[in-house]
């Protein structure tokens, strides 16, 4: 909840900012900013590459700042560390009470941690039967303080501790200390937790350069003997071989079932009913029929893909124009000519976009089937390194995951430009 | 028959009856006889819904009439062929394709050598007007130039008889006048065959040797004109004839005429 109205009022504050510094700087405006009709102008709504940019950067700093990075000095408050205390009243059996202080050193998380000073006068004072006691512990950890251990008389039945900080304590109850909060333990125990500010441990959520070292480490020395190229390389084949299989049957049953009545007929029921179902809810049946190994996942992906290539083939069919049929016909072009250039290059638009689809799915269901089982692959190394909380190669494998997808999103735009030039065009 | 040539074209007493869905039928055609003489020009003109596109569809051979035949070179129409070449209204075009390669569609089908075809193309873009536009892509060019090469792309394939579905329906005025001249001076050029439904009455004036005005319900010849605006549109500027009082009459007469039928469907509909 914080964390997204920080996001939001980022935003807001962004965006006025940049509203007013075009303001000031724009002097001539292009022909674009001349139109007075925006607000429902689709042509006029065009991704603002300045908001792109300043969107990672934001996502990319407040990642930053939330867990405490070198890469950037703006950080929020992290856990409390170093030297603190608060004061215990304890009633002994003959009904006198006394305070006493609790000296807490809180070491940096990951540190050696460290016993405080602690004033000893009141320790060697037989006059005194409540002694003060020391304890230490780590950021974002608790410690549990025995007060009474080292009290005269602390383990006689009716002494007991009354207040902390000055406040009457009941068991489990919680009493906010300075730099922390104290809960009190159905023994009358104190557990002292210092205060965790607004960082994440690292378990949950790693610095930039942390999961950046990770990358660097894993892409030399591999994980778990299993080299990164390898991981995301058998991940990319599975994903290559299922879309490419899925293609090989479903273009051609999507071009059979756009141009028979009998095979639309035929094969209707079954592709409509295939395609709804999502590709994970097959994993369990795809393991008990072809086990864990790559021919389970590769029937998984072909499947993936083969549903959305078919349906995509079968509509660009069914979408081109009659006229440009009748005119192939009366220019004199046989049907084996039509198909081939008229039918098929017509409908590339459409297989184009569904290829861009399948492939998208077939790479999130490879992530999700080595999620479940595998021995290689990029799914496989997040779920082999969150069982040892590496959250920062999880992260790591999710960020090259995201990357990946985008980049092969990027290729097949960048092939649909260079070889269906007319599309959108007719 | 009273073929006197084989390569003139020959509608015998066609009738097209379509089944609806709601179990209505339709006479989109009813008993039309045309003989169309070879080289001839003729428009064919009527309000919607009077049959006029079924008509060519059936000659194109795309439709096979309920009774009647269409025989061209000693043969009855079954289906789409080479020997009738079709220019639609828009939308024909095949986009994957270049200029050069959408007008030599046809030769190349036949496997025609390429610098046959190519020589071929390049003599069709001179005469169409379209000289250097041979590598542009179809999308490229605007509505009255595709029209062009969809003429272009007709004619390479050499047609005995080219059908015109409202091929200058969708151009602006004054594309519509220099293509109006271009389709005179490619009959006059090739000596084809063509037949050319409009929904513009001084087109069909101006354009047909021959024009006939069908009516609706069913779809039927109304009336036959024997025209001689397109051999003095030859000769002279276009716009001259059209304002000749011969030609405004006539095109009064067949407007009032028209807009009678359509009144006509207008009242049966209500």
């Amino acid at each position: 909840m914080l964390i997204l109205s920080i996001y939001i009022s980022i935003f807001i504050f962004v965006l006025l900012s940049y509203r007013f510094l075009t303001k000031q700087l724009a002097t001539n405006k292009k022909t674009e900013q001349r139109k007075t009709v925006t607000f429902g102008d689709e042509s006029a709504v065009s991704s603002n590459r300045t908001a792109s940019v300043l969107s990672i950067l934001t996502l990319f700093l407040l990642w930053c700042s939330f867990t405490g990075s070198k890469l950037f000095p703006l950080h929020v408050p992290g856990p409390f560390v170093g030297d603190t205390s608060f004061t215990y009243s304890a009633s002994n059996e003959d009904k006198q009470t006394e305070t006493a202080e609790v000296f807490i050193r809180v070491s940096p998380a990951g540190e050696i941690r460290v016993k405080p000073d602690i004033p000893t006068d009141n320790i060697y004072n037989n006059n005194v039967f409540a002694k003060n006691d020391i304890a230490r512990v780590s950021a974002w950890r608790s410690v549990l303080i025995r007060v009474k251990k080292n009290d005269v008389g602390g383990n006689e039945k009716h002494y007991q501790v009354t207040e902390v900080n000055g406040q009457k304590i009941t068991p489990k109850q919680k009493i906010q200390v300075k730099n922390g909060s104290v809960t009190v333990t159905s023994k009358g125990s104190l557990s002292f937790t210092p205060e965790k500010g607004w960082q994440m441990e690292a378990i949950w959520l790693p610095a930039p350069e942390a999961v950046f070292a990770r990358l660097i480490e894993i892409s030399k020395d591999g994980y778990q003997n299993i080299s990164l190229f390898e991981n995301i390389g058998w991940s990319l084949f599975r994903v290559l071989a299922g879309f490419m299989l899925g293609c090989l049957v479903g273009i051609p049953l999507g071009y059979a079932m756009g141009l028979s009545s009998w095979f639309r007929g035929w094969f209707d029921p079954i592709v409509e009913f295939m395609r709804p179902v999502p590709p994970l809810a097959l994993i369990p049946l795809i393991i008990i029929w072809f086990g864990i190994w790559e021919s389970g996942k590769i029937s998984l992906l072909f499947l993936a893909a083969l549903w959305v290539m078919t349906i995509a083939a079968r509509s660009g069919v069914s979408g081109i124009n009659i006229t440009k049929i009748h005119a192939a016909y009366s220019l004199g072009a046989s049907k084996f000519q039509i198909l081939l250039h008229v039918i098929i290059p017509n409908s590339l638009p459409e297989v184009f976009t569904g290829a861009r689809v399948a492939m998208g799915i077939c790479w999130g269901t490879v992530v999700a089937a080595e999620l479940v089982a595998a021995e290689k692959g990029a799914g496989k190394m997040i779920i082999a390194a969150s069982k040892f909380q590496q959250t920062d190669i999880v992260i790591m494998g999710i960020i090259l995951i995201g990357v990946i997808g985008y980049l092969i999103d990027l290729l097949m735009r960048l092939a649909e430009n260079k070889l269906v030039p007319w599309k959108g065009r007719s | 028959m009273n073929q006197k040539n084989s390569s003139d074209l020959f509608i015998n007493n066609v009738s097209m009856t379509f089944d609806l869905v709601n179990g209505n039928r339709v006479e989109a055609l009813k008993n039309i006889s045309l003989n169309i003489k070879k080289g001839e020009l003729i428009s064919i003109l009527g309000p919607s819904g009077c049959g006029k596109t079924t008509l060519l569809n059936i000659i194109a051979g795309f439709l096979a009439p309920t009774e009647g035949q269409v025989v061209l070179n000693k043969h009855v129409v079954t289906g789409p062929d080479a020997e009738r070449g079709m220019v639609f209204q828009q939308g024909a075009l095949f986009e994957w394709m270049n200029v050069r390669k959408n007008i030599g569609f046809g030769p190349s089908m036949q496997a025609q050598p390429r610098e046959q075809i190519n020589q071929l193309v390049d003599d069709l873009l001179e005469t169409v007007g379209l000289h250097g536009f041979a590598e542009k892509h179809v999308y490229e060019l605007s509505g009255g130039m595709q029209q062009r090469v969809s003429l272009a792309r007709c004619l390479a394939n050499d047609p005995d008889v080219i059908l015109m579905d409202e091929p200058l329906g969708a151009l602006d005025a004054l594309t519509r006048e220099k293509m109006q001249s271009l389709i005179l001076k490619l009959w006059k050029e090739t000596g084809k065959t063509i037949i050319l439904i409009t929904h513009s009455v001084e087109e069909a004036l101006l354009l047909g040797e021959r024009l006939f005005v069908m009516a609706p319900r069913p779809g039927r010849v109304h009336k036959e004109y024997q025209l001689a605006f397109a051999h003095q549109a030859l000769k002279s500027d276009i716009r001259d004839i059209k304002k000749l009082a011969e030609f405004v009459s006539s095109r009064e007469e067949i407007l009032s005429m028209i807009w009678e039928m359509e009144e006509e469907i207008m009242g049966a509909k209500v």
